[in-house]
């Protein structure tokens, strides 16, 4: 039995048991007068059955690949056992792919296991593969359904009168949301590990120092020993500046427009202009970054070379002009709104004082209202600035791929978010430094990212605070 | 109060207290004021209104007023909540510009000069029509900024040195320089709320206007820093013109020459301070001076 | 005194030009932002509305057994691995006999799509009295032939500038001549997945693993969310460390790189928990922790606009703690969390740098039949398609475009609608 339907089998016994459970207890508290309502005691039985009989399918399910993959590998001839880990790894995708294949095309390559001796042994895995998780399918359904049924059996004999049914099903109702709850803490958990753990492994391959601070990034490490192209270089200064230079040019767009558009709508427009500029403004904050990435590549970097080209100047057709200018316009929604909420925030009084003393309105907002409002503007600036540094898509389909040191706007260069996707899409085993890599430049975005949204959320409370 | 009420229902046994207050119920609620009583207008007036009429949005929070203020000379206006006291005030300097929903109908003259004229620059007149607000508002910035706010916007000071004089004149006219002079560069919002309404005094007075419109600057503070205030006021006469919103009779009749007694949006009654508290012409008035509703 | 004012008044033309200026910086500002977006959405529609057709050409085809390879009675076997495209070029030949050259005769093939040739099988396996007869059909035409019709060929260039050789425009305008080209409306479009072939590529697998995809991200994180919202507004203790940390990572989370949680997803599900590469799952898994802020932060919120007068009320006639909760909180705060819910789906449905992480980036040229089953995304299909050379694939992308941007809007149009309408004042 499948995974889905195996669930709402489980599914329908809960839900027998919930009606059984309501009958029962309805037919109890005839006599004496129960505790609890009886769709209580329905409930009760019904989550007594649901949880227990959907942990078993889900660690059954995460656990029984790995457990049959040991099992496989272990039955191999010897002169596989012998082969360094990285080799038994490429071969137990291989085999496991070919199962796959089998298994979900209905699909033999019969020409292939002839070839070789190699891909006979692995069709012969594949097949034992197929095979030990049928057998892992059918022992998970049986195990999940008789042990639904037992607790059913079970939960439903407890049903009386006395017992304390909502209070227990409170209790399991709370459990439930302090999970549901933690599981913030238990994501960010996971990532620090998940980008801990393979940065150190990382780390292991390449100094810290080396990845810091050195100047050339060529992630091409060769799969075999005796293969040409050396070992690659991972110095991620070449990406950091690359990063810098396109949110630079993004924030130098998106601040100075996305400032102004907010006081305008702010101080200026009449309320027949805000209501429908606001919200037009706010769908360029809705629309995917993959559009973007679509535009800045395919429209804006060939209007920008052509026009550089018509003035002489020799511009890539990867510029991070190109993917800089329309992260910036991606951007001006976050600048305005957050601008807009602090410069409304700003009391009147204060504007009164200004204008009581002959200011201008302009007046009035540069030298009364932006720096009354400048801390939860810089917020806004940071969290902007954060929102590039991570931003993946623009630069991934607009910006290049060559790590160059370079500060020129018109020539290409590369971000980290650009390289963890060419890391981590292309066919490499997943241990190699080239995927280590992308864990130890993820690690490093994580942290900057993370240290500017922290300080970002500081400065916006703070001044919350002053005019609170 | 009602007659029903009353165990005994003969209208000639109630109490004269009883009669009284029906009478200002009555009076209170009666608004034909058809014409202000008292002096309104004066010789040679700084400011002249006449017929202003003001709006917000549909609702009229000022009705048919006509009121001058005579040069160098405090004008009180007095009267219950709501009365549009201040709204006439924020008129006079044309405050009520920046509320959108705001109209405002009428003659108003500063100096002979139609003050709501085409030609005529708000920020101009702002800066010769000064004004002090009920909440101190210095601007997040350091005490002397505050107070070279409106000079450095109007160009006034040539140089540094000019600057840094006209800031401590205006320091201590407003009787606040000798508390600061040393932290005359620490941020203006962490004085005590007397010394931010006097530095408020000291910025308006920076740019050496003509009329100081005061609209209850002592609302929020506390009896000793009124007193202060108070005397300020008073001193500061001597050079401006100086109109002022207030809730306390008490004040009025303490800081000025005449005062003006304004009920739901009419000016009832206009005299020289001491006549209005002592002979009050009109009923209203004189319910309201002698505290039997406000 | 008239000294200053003698000043001032000299001062206010510059100030006023200022002022004006300044104003002036403010409108083009939200000029400019909404002009961008007038220019983003005039280039995507007008690169992507003519792909909402296709061009077909007509051709008779003579289904004759002998050149199909075919015996007198053959089974179905042999009707389905016969060489149909054999059929396909020697008609083509026979109408066009000036085809000479290798290499004009490999271009006459290139008239129609690869797909003709299936088209044509199908149409015998369906029907095996066709054989021996002849018969119309209108085959898919190839990419180059579609986009001249579009008017994408500027036959004015230079012969070696063009996709298409002078013999070939030819060929075509012998075709529109005889009526047998046909502009129609693209239904491959919507009903075909993934192709190499441009004018066979379809959206069905991207929008069916985006489906999928979605499904699993509401079915986690919907109850998730609201279970979260009611504990942290309604249960949590006050000053309590582990709720803060939660409030503190639930804020912090809300602004992580989307690319973060694609490594997440990489490492933890499918590294570590063996979820399926590739699989709607996956991308399910990972895009509900991206949404969990989102729907947590929304759902707050509402359940804090519920008076406490209500919750009051039902706790002095005896209810338990959670059966306010439930029973009273959570029904008026229903319709704010379904907006909350239906914002974050639609930010879920726009999210590529992730999927592209967890493998949904893959070729995959079958629609998925479950959460498990390799797919990918609709915003990673339009990733795939972006980064094809072939110029139809343009197109193709802008109208798949086209058809994401018009579910974002629906859906954020549904939110509004929602907020409009159940909106409360208490």
């Amino acid at each position: 039995m499948d995974t889905l339907p195996l669930v709402l089998t489980v599914g329908l016994l809960a839900l027998a048991g919930f009606f059984a459970g309501k009958h029962k207890a309805r037919l109890a508290s005839t006599q004496v007068r129960s505790h609890s309502r009886p769709h209580y005691h329905g409930y009760l039985v019904a989550l007594w059955t649901l949880i227990p009989a959907l942990l078993v399918v889900m660690v059954w399910s995460f656990a029984s690949e790995s457990v049959i993959t040991r099992l496989v590998v272990a039955e191999l001839p010897a002169r596989i056992q012998q082969m360094p880990a990285s080799e038994k790894s490429l071969f137990t995708n291989e085999f496991k792919n070919l199962a796959n294949e089998i298994d979900v095309k209905k699909h033999i390559p019969t020409e292939a296991i002839k070839s070789s001796d190699s891909t006979a042994v692995a069709y012969q895995a594949a097949q034992r593969y197929i095979q030990l998780t049928r057998l892992s399918q059918q022992l998970k359904a049986a195990v999940t359904l008789s042990l639904a049924a037992l607790l059913i059996w079970f939960t439903l004999h407890r049903v009386q009168p006395q017992l304390k049914a909502r209070n227990s099903v409170e209790t399991i109702i709370k459990g439930l949301m302090i999970v549901s709850a933690s599981i913030a803490i238990l994501t960010t958990v996971g990532i620090v590990f998940s980008v801990l753990f393979e940065a150190l492994a990382f780390f292991r391959h390449v100094p810290p120092g080396e990845f810091l601070f050195g100047t050339h990034w060529s992630p091409q490490t060769a799969i075999r020993a005796d293969q040409v192209g050396g070992s690659g270089s991972f110095g991620a200064i070449p990406l950091l500046t690359g990063t810098l230079l396109i949110s630079a040019i993004a924030l130098v767009v998106a601040v100075p427009l996305g400032l102004f558009s907010a006081i305008y709508l702010a101080e200026y427009a009449s309320p027949g202009i805000r209501t429908v500029a606001k919200p037009v403004m706010e769908v360029l904050a809705g629309i995917p970054t993959v559009v973007y990435g679509f535009f800045a590549a395919l429209t804006v970097a060939p209007f920008i070379r052509e026009t550089a080209e018509s003035f002489g100047i020799s511009a890539s057709s990867e510029s991070a002009l190109a993917a800089g200018l329309v992260m910036g316009i991606m951007i001006i929604p976050f600048v305005s709104s957050l601008s807009d909420d602090v410069i409304s925030a700003v009391p009147a009084i204060l504007r009164d004082g200004s204008y009581a003393l002959g200011a201008t309105k302009s007046e009035t907002i540069r030298k009364v209202v932006i720096p009354a409002a400048l801390p939860g503007i810089v917020g806004g600036v940071l969290l902007a600035a954060s929102r590039a540094i991570g931003e993946t898509m623009i630069v991934v389909m607009a910006a290049g791929l060559a790590a160059k040191l370079t500060l020129n706007p018109l020539d290409s260069v590369t971000t980290i978010t650009t390289q963890i996707v060419t890391l981590l899409t292309g066919d490499q085993a997943f241990d190699s430094p080239k995927t280590l890599a992308a864990f130890a430049l993820g690690l490093g975005l994580f942290v900057v990212t993370l240290t500017l949204n922290i300080l970002s959320l500081h400065v916006v409370r703070k001044y919350r605070e002053q005019y609170e | 109060m009602t007659t029903e009420a009353l165990p005994n229902t003969d209208p000639s046994a109630e109490s004269a207290a009883l009669q009284q207050a029906r009478e200002n119920n009555r009076a209170a609620l009666d608004v034909t004021v058809d014409k202000t009583v008292g002096q309104p207008f004066v010789e040679n007036p700084k400011i002249s209104t006449r017929h202003v009429h003001v709006f917000y949005g549909d609702k009229p929070a000022i009705k048919d007023i006509s009121l001058d203020i005579g040069r160098n000379q405090v004008l009180a206006m007095i009267g219950p909540s709501g009365c549009g006291k201040s709204t006439f005030l924020r008129c006079l300097n044309r405050m009520n510009d920046t509320i959108p929903t705001c109209r405002v109908e009428g003659d108003f003259r500063l100096d002979g000069e139609d003050i709501y004229a085409p030609g005529q620059d708000p920020v101009l007149l702002r800066s010769r029509v000064g004004m002090v607000f009920q909440k101190p508002n210095p601007f997040p910035k350091s005490i002397y900024d505050n107070v070279a706010y409106g000079v450095r916007l109007h160009g006034l000071a040539k140089n540094r040195a000019e600057l840094d004089e006209i800031v401590e004149k205006s320091l201590r006219r407003a009787g606040l320089f000798d508390e600061v002079k040393d932290d005359l560069h620490k941020p203006g919002t962490g004085l005590s709320g007397g010394q931010q309404q006097r530095l408020c005094i000291a910025r308006t007075i920076a740019i050496d206007p003509e009329v100081i419109l005061m609209d209850e600057p002592t609302s929020a503070l506390d009896p000793i820093a009124t007193a202060l205030i108070e005397e300020l006021m008073i001193e500061l006469s001597e050079n401006y013109t100086i109109a002022i919103v207030t809730h306390s009779m008490q004040q009025a009749a303490r800081v000025s020459n005449r005062t003006a007694y304004f009920h739901m949006g009419k000016l009832v009654e206009v005299n020289d301070t001491d006549r209005i508290f002592t002979t009050p012409q009109h009923p209203l008035t004189e319910n309201y001076i002698t505290g039997r509703f406000g | 005194m008239k000294n200053h004012q003698e000043k001032i008044r000299n001062s206010l033309k510059k100030r006023h030009a200022r002022e004006r200026r300044f104003r002036l910086y403010g409108l083009l500002s939200v000029s400019v932002s909404i002009l961008f977006l007038l220019l983003l959405l005039t280039d995507i529609v007008s690169k992507g509305l003519p792909a909402f057709t296709e061009t077909r050409i007509k051709l008779d085809i003579t289904l004759d057994p002998q050149q199909l390879g075919l015996g007198d009675h053959p089974d179905r076997d042999a009707l389905f691995h016969a060489n149909y495209s054999r059929l396909i070029t020697e008609t083509l030949k026979k109408m066009f006999p000036d085809a000479k050259t290798r290499k004009q005769r490999r271009d006459l093939k290139q008239l129609v799509s690869k797909s003709a040739a299936y088209d044509l099988r199908d149409a015998v396996l369906a029907n095996p009295s066709l054989l021996g007869t002849t018969q119309s059909f209108w085959f898919l035409a190839k990419d180059d032939v579609d986009q001249y019709m579009k008017g994408r060929i500027d036959r004015t260039l230079p012969e070696s500038q063009r996709r298409l050789k002078d013999y070939q425009l030819a060929w075509i305008d012998r075709l529109l001549a005889e009526n047998r080209l046909e502009k129609r409306f693209n239904k491959t479009f919507f009903t075909a997945s993934d192709s190499r072939e441009p004018e066979q590529a379809g959206i069905r697998g991207a929008f069916v693993g985006s489906v999928l995809t979605l499904l699993v991200t509401l079915a986690l994180s919907f109850p998730i969310g609201v279970l979260a919202a009611i504990y942290l507004e309604e249960f949590a203790p006050q000053n309590n460390r582990w709720v803060d940390l939660i409030e503190v990572n639930i804020n912090n989370l809300a602004a992580v790189p989307s690319i973060v949680f694609g490594l997440l997803g990489l490492a933890v599900f499918i590294g570590f928990f063996g979820v399926p590469r590739s699989a709607p799952l996956a991308g399910g898994l990972v895009l509900t922790l991206m949404t969990l802020p989102t729907i947590i932060i929304t759902s707050r919120a509402v359940i804090k606009a519920v008076p406490q007068s209500i919750r009051e009320a039902a706790l002095a006639l005896g209810a338990s703690k959670t059966q306010v909760a439930f029973g009273h909180v959570l029904p008026l705060a229903l319709p704010g969390i379904l907006t909350g819910t239906i914002i974050g789906m639609a930010q879920a449905l726009g999210e590529t740098a992730p999927l592209l992480l967890i493998g949904m980036v893959a070729f995959v040229a079958d629609v998925p039949h479950g959460i498990f089953d390799p797919s990918t995304a609709l915003p990673v299909q339009i990733f795939l398609w972006a980064d094809s050379p072939e110029r139809a694939f343009v197109e193709r992308t802008s109208a798949a475009i086209i058809v994401l941007l018009t579910f974002l809007i629906a859906m954020n149009g549904l939110a509004v609608f929602m907020r409009k309408k159940y909106e409360k004042k208490w």
